[in-house]
């Protein structure tokens, strides 16, 4: 079953063909540079090796190579994990708003931490998560003893499901909005039990949110390599961390366009799984 | 019993979400030097960071480049949204609109990387330039997205009217298309904002060495360890997002209300 979307018209403002190309022209201009050409340049520089030579190297050595395709492996299943718990966290929290009294508010609130510069929250859990910090206080007040909490895998995706939640509610509390009450009604009305109605009703009609949250979530966390190196140290390389350090450090820019071009199928990959939802709530970068 | 478990555990999320923020803000007037235990309430910090020339230099930078890059793209991206409006054939709206999301759904490292390739390319001197136009260039779709659906409310009996009166396609343009789509614009001028100054990772790939701007600023401090300005800046940065917040949601209800009137004058 399919709510119907409402068609949207399209109206064109009527001015004359000479001025249309004028107005157009900024924007197309950044069209062909900046989305177009990059895009290309990244696909052209990934058949170039160190030494300018036009080559299938970088692929074939990306194919062949144990450690790549284990990186890749594991910057997956990272972005999975992160997704996953995101999600867990984020469905309760986006349906118990729904059913607050002042819930602009309380989204309000949910937004507000995304305004706050991701670099500040990953250093605010470096002193957290450090050997005296707070997260050890309390493992030390509770028995556990201090442990070493920083630079390790869990602290990484702790952080990076910290930094997704909002971007995770947000879709899925339009998706509760856009819900229509008369199918609980009905649902309720033909005797079904809260959980049969959240099961086969609310669930299912919500699940365009929680794709576009995936979506939202997934490609970013294959990406992040701030955080593996300042929350991970260094121990969790994704996708991102591995384009960061040939751009950046080898200065090997075809093996670094090479992986961002399977960091591309990837995204692509995610898309189609997901569908052609819309873009709702701005997506995190 | 329901109710009572759904209350806990919204008070749970929202305590996770805020205690980090909060943390870092408290421990920016702890008089020790690291974020583990409060040693009395002291206001140096913030003295360091208002002493500090490099750090404001750089706040100078990042705000300059925030406000000019938004200006740019506001401008550029409400052209796109007009032209995009004007398209007649669904296949080349269509395809100007994904052409269009790309950037948004790009990955950071991907923007950051092929832009990098881009200036070096055409050898254009990493700094100051490249920053702005790296960040004029994600800002861009951002505001198109915001300008659309305000141009799409837009009812064609306005536009029939004002020509009917006499108004040139100028006129049309400056006196009833502008100030109607205003709201989307300021939105889209908001967004592109928060998009330049909470960018880290395109900015990383196109600085350089000489230019720096508060992310990648604090990336680096913080690969250093603890070091309590940053919390005194993360506190200003915060009230200045409460502000921008602020502006924004003010915006949003001025047009909300605006629809509202136009609802009951129609209805």
């Amino acid at each position: 079953m399919r709510v119907s979307k409402p068609t949207m018209t399209w109206r064109t403002i009527p001015l004359t063909k000479h001025r249309t190309w004028a107005y157009f022209l900024p924007y197309g201009l950044w069209l062909a540079l900046f989305v177009i050409a990059p895009v290309a340049l990244i696909i052209y520089q990934s058949f170039f090796d160190l030494g300018h030579q036009v080559t299938l190297n970088n692929y074939r050595t990306y194919f062949h190579s144990a450690t790549y395709l284990k990186m890749t492996a594991n910057s997956a299943w990272y972005a999975f994990l992160i997704t996953l718990f995101t999600g867990l966290i984020s469905y309760p929290t986006a349906y118990f708003i729904h059913q607050l009294k002042h819930r602009q508010f309380w989204l309000l609130l949910v937004i507000l931490p995304t305004w706050i510069n991701i670099l500040l929250k990953a250093y605010a859990f470096i002193g957290i998560f450090s050997q005296a910090g707070l997260a050890n206080q309390f493992l030390t007040f509770i028995g556990v003893g201090p442990q070493q909490i920083l630079f390790t895998n869990a602290s990484f995706i702790f952080v990076a499901t910290y930094i997704q939640i909002p971007f995770m509610i947000l879709p899925i509390y339009n998706a509760l909005d856009d819900l229509n009450p008369a199918f609980i009604n009905a649902s309720r009305d033909l005797g079904a039990s809260s959980w049969q109605t959240f099961r086969h009703v609310i669930f299912p009609l919500t699940l365009p949110g929680i794709k576009a949250g995936v979506q939202a979530v997934f490609i970013p966390s294959l990406s992040l390599f701030m955080l593996t190196r300042l929350i991970g140290g260094n121990k969790v390389i994704t996708l991102g961390t591995a384009i960061e350090e040939h751009f950046l450090t080898t200065m090997n820019w075809g093996m670094g366009s090479t992986i961002g071009v399977v960091l591309i199928v990837a995204m692509i990959v995610v898309m189609l799984l997901t569908g052609d939802q819309k873009v709702k709530g701005g997506t995190p970068r | 019993m329901k109710h009572r478990l759904a209350t806990g555990y919204l008070i749970l999320v929202f305590i996770l979400l805020y205690a980090p923020i909060i943390f870092l803000m408290v421990y920016a007037f702890s008089q020790g030097e690291t974020m583990t235990n409060f040693h009395g309430f002291t206001w140096r910090h913030y003295q360091t960071l208002f002493s500090d020339t490099r750090m404001l230099a750089i706040v100078a930078n990042t705000l300059l480049i925030a406000l000019l890059s938004a200006l740019i793209a506001t401008l550029i991206g409400t052209l796109g949204a007009l032209s995009i409006t004007r398209t007649t054939r669904r296949v080349t709206r269509d395809s100007l609109l994904t052409l269009n999301n790309v950037l948004m759904v790009s990955p950071d490292v991907i923007i950051g990387a092929s832009f990098l390739i881009f200036f070096t390319m055409l050898k254009i001197p990493l700094g100051f330039g490249t920053v702005l136009l790296s960040h004029i260039a994600f800002e861009i779709p951002i505001v198109v997205l915001m300008v659309l659906p305000r141009l799409r409310e837009m009812s064609t009996s306005l536009l029939d009217a004002a020509q009917d009166l006499g108004a040139t396609t100028r006129q049309l343009l400056t006196h009833v298309v502008i100030p109607f789509i205003s709201p989307g614009i300021f939105a889209g001028f908001f967004m592109a904002l928060t998009y330049s100054l909470d960018d880290f990772a395109v900015t990383f790939f196109v600085t350089g060495n000489g230019f720096s701007t508060l992310s990648v600023e604090i990336y680096s401090r913080a690969r250093q360890g603890i070091n309590l300005e940053i919390n005194a800046l993360s506190g200003v940065m915060f009230l200045f997002s409460l502000l921008l917040v602020a502006g924004y949601y003010w915006i949003q209800q001025a047009g909300h209300k605006r629809r509202r009137r136009k609802r009951e004058v129609t209805s």
